[in-house]
């Protein structure tokens, strides 16, 4: 395979999770959570450098522990100000293993707003899985999961789990959130997540469709953010977090 | 179990307080009771103690399956989903899967969307429709299951008098037509005469009777500790609740309205 496909198929399966993932973070409402994830990844990026253990491991590892963190903050009062805490501290984690693994300037700048063609042949395995699996298990939880975040007293008096589906939507959010930091970087994730996401739940008038609809967007997205990159040789990061911006606000033209 | 709900010393504490204290009464099969008590009174309070939601003590006997329409419940305009769709949330919402189409879950979310009068604007995003509309929804929601007991939680609050009234009238008709017992809460009681029954909630205690039986001087003066009035004038009910005990209080505590 040739290394620009390698680059092409990564970035796709990553978009598609972000996609999935992100439409539900906007029906959830939960933009700060899909905000502050990806930065619990960063330090886990920068530790398996620091260690010597694989990327994903540490990228998913890290993610997953912010996440069950975040679990416990969200049932404080003050879940805002606690959340945006925890991803300050999460930074500074993440600052700190790079500088002590020596290579911290150009580390820092990948790890935080993407590079993707520092991916290689051994990432795509454990990329394709997070692509294909994120978007099924998302697929058949849409409905709890939305229900738990717009009426979760309903939920409950229907015998469901709200705060299972919450600890579901976390760890979900974490995966895709942790595989996507080496493609667009821990800042810039969240613009793949919320810009499809939201411009979907616009448009769609069905929960299911929108979640393909969000999909579609995010690989239209990097497929375009690829494409001028490899043209001008601008950050992918740069394209992705515009674009996403701006037809997100295309979107806001369509009143609903 | 011949009633729909029984109560018996049931007593709820909410962030170290009392909020209800050994409160007992008995809602039979197809009665429409209204829940009225000032804000902060115990109504949500006590609604999702009968749900289950909150630790209690005392008995909460339920003859069947209760429908529930919450008192807070935002319905965002950019949600993508249409209102019958909400309504299916009701059948299989809480558990993962696929949620397969079948006939009878159409037939169910249909009949429901029917029984609340909401199939005019079925098809429409949930959070676009109006105040009332969205209130159908969420009762056609609450009736999805066939539920023999119906909870709604300020169902009216945010609701003009016609919208309101249109509301009663259908729950009322639920009432009649299902055999379903309904308990609607509203702070104020100004469509308390459809009621047949009223379940009054002050200081943590409850009374239950008919209009007529509820709302008079000295029962409610009881209820509350203080003297209370009940006046009639021009076909209508006021009730004004002074200080305690002390004459020449001008500052009214709660002061009600029945047309
Ligand atoms: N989660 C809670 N923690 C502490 N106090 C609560 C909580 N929920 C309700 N309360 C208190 O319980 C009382 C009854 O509240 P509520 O049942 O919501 O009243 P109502 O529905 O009649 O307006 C209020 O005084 C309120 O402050
Ligand atoms: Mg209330």
């Amino acid at each position: 395979m040739s290394y620009l496909v390698e680059i092409w198929l990564a970035a796709s399966l990553v978009a598609l999770a972000a996609g999935a993932v992100g439409y539900v973070v906007v029906l959830r409402r939960a933009a700060f959570a899909a905000h502050a994830l990806p930065m619990a990844a960063f330090p886990g990026a920068a530790a398996s450098s620091l260690f010597g253990f694989s990327l994903p491991a540490g990228l998913a590892g890290f993610a997953l522990g912010g996440a069950a963190l975040l679990t416990l903050v969200q049932r404080s009062a003050r879940r805002d100000s606690a959340t945006g805490l925890l991803l300050a501290g999460f930074l500074a984690l993440g600052a700190l293993c790079l500088s002590l693994s020596g290579h911290y300037a150009g580390s820092v700048y990948g790890l935080l707003f993407g590079q993707v063609f520092a991916l290689g042949p051994e990432d795509l395995p454990v990329l394709g899985l997070s692509g294909l699996c994120l978007p099924i298990l998302l697929w058949l939880g849409l409905r709890p999961l939305v229900l738990s975040a717009m009426a979760p007293d309903l939920m409950r008096v229907q015998g469901g789990q709200p705060r299972l589906a919450e600890l579901a939507f976390l760890a979900l959010l974490a995966l895709a959130a942790g595989f996507a930091v080496p493609v667009t970087g821990a800042l810039l994730v969240f613009s793949l997540m919320l810009g499809p996401g939201a411009t979907a739940s616009r448009f769609c008038k069905r929960l299911e469709t929108g979640l393909l609809f969000a999909m579609v967007i995010a690989l239209g997205l990097v497929w375009v953010a690829l494409g001028l990159t490899y043209m001008t040789n601008w950050p992918v990061g740069f394209f992705t977090g515009t674009g996403s911006a701006l037809i997100y606000l295309l979107a806001r033209l369509k009143t609903v | 179990m011949n009633a729909a709900l029984e109560v018996s010393g049931l007593s709820v504490t909410q962030g170290g307080r009392e909020v209800l204290r050994q409160i007992g009464f008995e809602l039979p099969r197809g009665v429409f009771c209204g829940l009225i008590g000032a804000n902060g009174a115990g109504k949500t309070t006590l609604l999702r103690a009968i749900l289950g939601l909150l630790p209690s003590q005392g008995a909460i006997r339920v003859g069947g399956r209760i429908g529930y329409v919450p008192q807070k419940l935002q319905l965002e305009p950019d949600m993508p989903v249409r209102a019958r769709d909400f309504v299916a949330l009701g059948l299989d919402g809480h558990r993962f899967g696929l949620a397969l189409p079948s006939r009878s879950r159409t037939q169910d979310v249909d009949a429901a969307l029917h029984a609340a009068e909401a199939e005019g604007f079925a098809n429409q995003r949930v959070g676009q429709l109006s105040g009332g509309q969205q209130q159908r929804v969420l009762i056609a929601y609450a009736l999805v299951r066939s539920p023999d007991l119906l909870l709604l939680d300020e169902p009216l609050a945010n609701l003009d008098i016609k919208a309101a009234s249109e509301i009663v009238a259908l729950l009322k008709r639920l009432c009649a037509t299902r055999k379903v017992s309904v308990l609607l809460s509203a702070h104020d009681i100004n469509l308390l005469p459809a009621m047949d029954r009223i379940l009054y909630l002050a200081d943590g205690k409850a009374l239950c009777g008919t209009v007529q039986d509820v709302v008079r001087t000295e029962v409610l003066s009881r209820l509350y500790g203080y003297h209370i009035d009940v006046i009639r004038v021009h076909g209508r009910i006021l009730v004004v609740a002074g200080g305690n005990g002390r004459e020449h209080d001008h500052d009214p505590v709660h002061v009600s309205a029945i047309p």
